[in-house]
């Protein structure tokens, strides 16, 4: 026995709700490679001010 | 809008469907085509990656402020025969379901616009997006003839954004230039349509020019916005996005728009009553062509530079 019943509702929306999940998973995915594209692509610069810190930590080797 | 809309009762659970077609796909095809078209038209290649999601971020705007759209004018649209079946007068889509999407939709797609491209692009889509549903469709439609003309404003934006997506620049000619062309393309193709589809606006009591000054005025003004027309699209061959392909186009389509314009003015009641707007509705069909062959050719002219063949 299930151990929670299939409300009618759930049959009703099924297509509605399958659609929906898979553009979220879609636009997710989409988010990834768009991310992906902008870090490795050769214009991207980190901001100055996390430059900045970036460069701080290398050269005093501090963390904080 | 009118509080009937809010009172329908629903019998069947809206599909995918429904929501899809709640942001006129056949306007979203539009836009992205044109905004496709400025984007690869501009001197400065986009990353694949980026310029498919801000398009489609862009086409999610455009359907966005459909939807805002068929929820103020679910009231109208019940009336004319033309719009009868969309989601909300068809009883599959409440009034409100529509206004949430439109207003979700429209705030993710500018912000996700101005994340995958720049802050101009997404600027520019919310400005597109409030000037279609605030001065178009909730003031200028129901109140003035000239609604089709400023309203064409929304529909001319997306070469303007695709080229921006591309540049992040707005202050040269081209993009205006597509701008202008779908812009002064609007009226004519949408005053034919007035005429053959003539009971739709005046039961609706939209004031299309043909209610309100009359079927011989809306003759004249589709003649005098296509030779007007004419000149621009003709005019912009001699363009950096023009070319010996999109002249060759630009020649044979507008000789052919002209003519079927002439035609137009040249009829009375009578004679479009006998053949039931033939003339008018091969006008209105060609339009559709005018307009996808101009930035088609605007295309192939971009697509052939890198061969050192495209524009002059």
């Amino acid at each position: 026995m299930a151990l929670r019943a299939e409300h009618e509702i759930h049959e009703r929306r099924k297509g509605l709700n399958i659609g929906v999940g898979l553009m979220l998973g879609s636009f997710v995915l989409l988010i990834m490679v768009l991310t992906f594209s902008k870090i490795t692509s050769p214009e991207f610069q980190i901001p100055a001010s996390q430059a900045q810190g970036v460069g701080e930590q290398l050269t005093t080797g501090g963390t904080n | 809008m009118t509080d009937a809309t809010d009172t329908q009762i629903f019998d069947a659970e809206p599909q995918l469907g429904d929501y899809y077609a709640l942001m006129k796909p056949r306007v979203m095809q539009l836009v992205v085509f044109t905004a496709v078209v400025g984007m690869l038209a501009a001197p400065i290649a986009v990353n694949p990656v980026i310029g498919f999601a801000s398009i489609l971020f862009l086409a999610i705007g455009a359907g966005a402020s459909g939807a805002l759209n068929m929820w103020w004018d679910a009231d109208i649209d019940a009336v004319m025969k033309r719009t009868a079946k969309r989601p909300i007068p068809a009883g599959k889509i409440s009034a409100q379901s529509a206004m949430y999407l439109g207003v979700a939709l429209s705030g993710l797609s500018v912000m996700m616009l101005s994340l995958s491209a720049n802050l101009l692009a997404g600027f520019m889509l919310a400005f597109t997006i409030f000037f279609y549903v605030v001065p178009y469709s909730m003031w200028l439609k129901r109140s003035t003839p000239q609604n089709i003309v400023i309203g064409g404003a929304a529909g001319a934006f997306p070469p303007v954004i695709g080229w921006i997506i591309a540049t992040g620049d707005i202050m040269v000619l081209e993009p205006w230039l597509m701008f202008a062309l779908i812009f002064m393309w609007t009226p004519p193709h949408f005053w034919a349509l007035a005429l053959f589809m003539r009971n739709d606006y005046d039961d609706a009591k939209v004031p299309m020019l043909t209610v309100t000054h009359g079927r011989r005025a809306t003759r004249n003004h589709i003649l005098g916005y296509t030779i007007l027309l004419v000149i621009l699209a003709v005019g912009t061959a001699f363009t950096a996005i023009g070319g010996w392909v999109y002249l060759a186009t630009a020649l044979v389509l507008n000789a052919l728009f002209l003519k079927g314009a002439y035609d137009i003015w040249q009829r009375d009641e009578v004679m479009s009553e006998a053949d039931n707007f033939a003339v008018e509705r091969k006008f209105f069909r060609l339009s559709l062509w005018y307009l996808f062959a101009h930035f088609g050719a605007i295309l192939l002219e971009a697509a052939l530079k890198p061969f050192g063949m495209g524009g002059w």
